[in-house]
């Protein structure tokens, strides 16, 4: 069922560019989109599953793109080593910070991953010998997969959307687990889940690593397929975009939070009006779901075409 | 099997316990019993390794466990079926029970593991009907069954048990309690049983200690306790007129 639901979505994915291959919708947008998918999943593993919160995950997607922008501009690094590098990075300081910060509980952990998210957004426009600042930095070499160059919209289509089916996989497979399972008993019932004998702030650290490090492998795929970066590409309010994408999908659903990526990334590309208001849309969305579908667009409206209990279910763990 | 000796635990600057002194030994079923906010609750967690004592000693199987964190305990045999049964209501009943077992799964004890799995289930033959449905539509009563089963996923030598009668309709806490004596019995288990039902704990357990403000202030064998007349007048007391007037 759920490997079903995925192997159609990997069919669209493969057809849409053999039919439009200049289509900009498609073979642009779409690469954009498979990046959110990937930030959307990994938060959604955090998020959703172990029901913590993070607005600062943007940060760690941050991380990873300066890691592989200064590597490989300033210190002349192979792509995929300055990659390495930066994940390496990222699991160092998503370890640390979960340890104090994961103690916490809702208000509080909102606060200070928003705190640590405005630390490294600061640091990376105040550090400007090394960061550009404010102004970014460019001309970042491409990424090439045994000296087969990914230099065309095509190719990054491609190289997007294998690592986005794979981390849907990934995340998939987690969440069927014993691991997938201790994670929604936290989510639960801390209480509960310790007197299973579920080390709870090691199951909270270890999915908060994973989603770090995901989005720090995005972060870098992003660089090398942009060629530039900015601390505008993870500011407090990317950290916001991505958690009303996971939100506006579905909380504790992969396919909700593929569903929340994808029209995240295409509404603004359509509505003109989004551009100028963006801010307040993304408030008024978030607002909007919190009270009439609290368990998301895409789980409501899975539990709608489905009508038995079963079934249901499904929604949930997809 | 279970020593605890003079411990104290507080929450921030209150103290709750003061000074709890009680053993368990190997097979026995014992009753702690004592009113609202006595303490109960507070000394199961304190057991179980959630809440840390200021002073004191416990000992559980020969070894101190006084500063062993809950997954450590629950790896020596000793499980908690928390009050307000805690179950995982987005999982469906199979899940819960094999979250039960979530130590043992890493250790790859597959067989044992689903031997167990269909010992819970012919235990409460009505948890099997209801495998695969989400606990959270599961009665009251389901529940209990169901957090029962799940501790006992765990393998462990001791069950700590809540006020697994809370909120129970009176035919249901009979069943409970009858299951609590054949896991005793038939499954070798130790047991720690909390409750303000007095007099059902005080009739399916060997001893009991009765815990108030805190303190012990009184302990025995069971038959004793239920014949005490101190006893009667706190914690038996509605029960006992309605029998007299018989
Ligand atoms: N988390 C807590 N923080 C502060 N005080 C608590 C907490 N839990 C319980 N208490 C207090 O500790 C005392 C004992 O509570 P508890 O162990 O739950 O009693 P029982 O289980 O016997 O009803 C009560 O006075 C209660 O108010
Ligand atoms: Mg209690």
């Amino acid at each position: 069922m759920r490997l079903l639901g995925l192997g159609i979505f990997a069919a669209v994915i493969a057809i849409l560019p053999l039919l439009f291959p200049e289509n900009y919708y498609v073979t642009v947008v779409g690469v954009t989109m498979f990046f959110n998918v990937i930030l959307a999943v990994g938060l959604n593993l955090f998020m959703g599953y172990a029901g913590q919160i993070s607005l600062g995950h943007a940060a760690f997607f941050g991380l990873g793109a300066y890691s592989s922008a200064i590597l490989t501009t300033k210190f002349g690094f192979n792509p995929w080593l300055a990659m390495g590098a930066g994940v390496a990075l990222v699991w160092i300081v998503s370890y640390l910070v979960a340890k104090p910060i994961l103690r916490l509980k809702g208000h509080y952990l909102a606060m200070a991953t928003l705190g640590f998210g405005i630390i490294i957004h600061i640091f990376l426009v105040q550090y400007d010998t090394l960061t550009g600042g404010p102004d970014g930095l460019s001309s970042i070499p491409e990424l090439s997969i045994f000296g087969w160059p990914i230099n065309s919209d095509l190719r990054w289509y491609a190289v997007s959307a294998t690592v986005m089916l794979l981390s849907i996989l990934f995340s998939l497979n987690i969440v069927a687990s014993r691991h997938g399972r201790a994670l929604q008993a936290v989510h639960g019932s801390e209480v509960a889940a310790e007197t299973m004998g579920i080390d709870t702030s090691r199951v909270k650290v270890h999915i908060f690593v994973i989603s770090a490090v995901m989005a720090a492998v995005t972060g870098s795929l992003f660089v090398h397929e942009q060629a530039f970066i900015s601390p505008d590409s993870c500011s407090f309010f990317f950290s916001i975009e991505l958690v009303t994408m996971v939100v506006l999908g579905g909380m504790a659903s992969t396919f909700g939070a593929v569903f929340g990526a994808a029209i995240l990334t295409y509404l603004p590309e359509f509505l003109v009006v989004f551009q100028d208001f963006k801010v307040l849309i993304f408030g008024g969305i978030l607002m909007f779901i919190m009270i009439f579908l609290p368990e998301g667009l895409f789980v409501g409206l899975c539990r709608l075409f489905t009508h038995f209990k079963q079934e249901q279910k499904e929604c949930l763990t997809s | 099997m279970l020593t605890i000796k003079n411990l104290h635990t507080r929450y921030g600057p209150i103290p709750v316990l003061k000074n709890v002194s009680l053993h368990v030994k190997q097979g026995e079923i014992v009753a702690l019993i004592g009113t609202n906010g006595a303490g109960k609750t507070t000394l199961l967690t304190t057991i179980s390794g959630l809440l840390k004592p200021v002073k004191g000693s416990i000992q559980f199987d020969g070894v101190t466990i006084t500063k062993k964190s809950p997954s450590e305990i629950v790896a020596l045999g000793l499980s908690q079926v928390p009050e307000g049964r805690q179950i995982f209501t987005p999982l469906t009943v199979e899940e819960n029970l094999e979250l039960g077992a979530y130590q043992r799964t890493s250790r790859n004890d597959g067989k044992a593991v689903s031997k167990d799995l269909e010992a819970v289930y012919s235990l409460f033959p009505r948890l099997k009907e209801r495998r695969k449905q989400v606990a959270g539509t599961l009665s009251g009563g389901e529940q209990q069954m169901l957090a029962i089963g799940r501790a006992f996923m765990a393998k462990p030598k001791m069950l700590l048990l809540d006020e697994p009668s809370l909120g129970l309709a009176p035919k249901l806490v009979d069943s409970i309690m009858k299951t609590i004596v054949s896991l005793n019995q038939e499954q070798g288990l130790t047991i720690l049983i909390v409750e303000q039902n007095a007099r059902k704990a005080l009739a399916i357990s060997h001893r009991a200690y009765v815990l108030e403000t805190g303190k012990i202030v009184l302990q025995g064998s069971s038959e004793e306790l239920i014949e005490d007349s101190e006893i009667k007048r706190a914690y038996l007391g509605k029960d006992y007129a309605t029998i007299t007037e018989r």
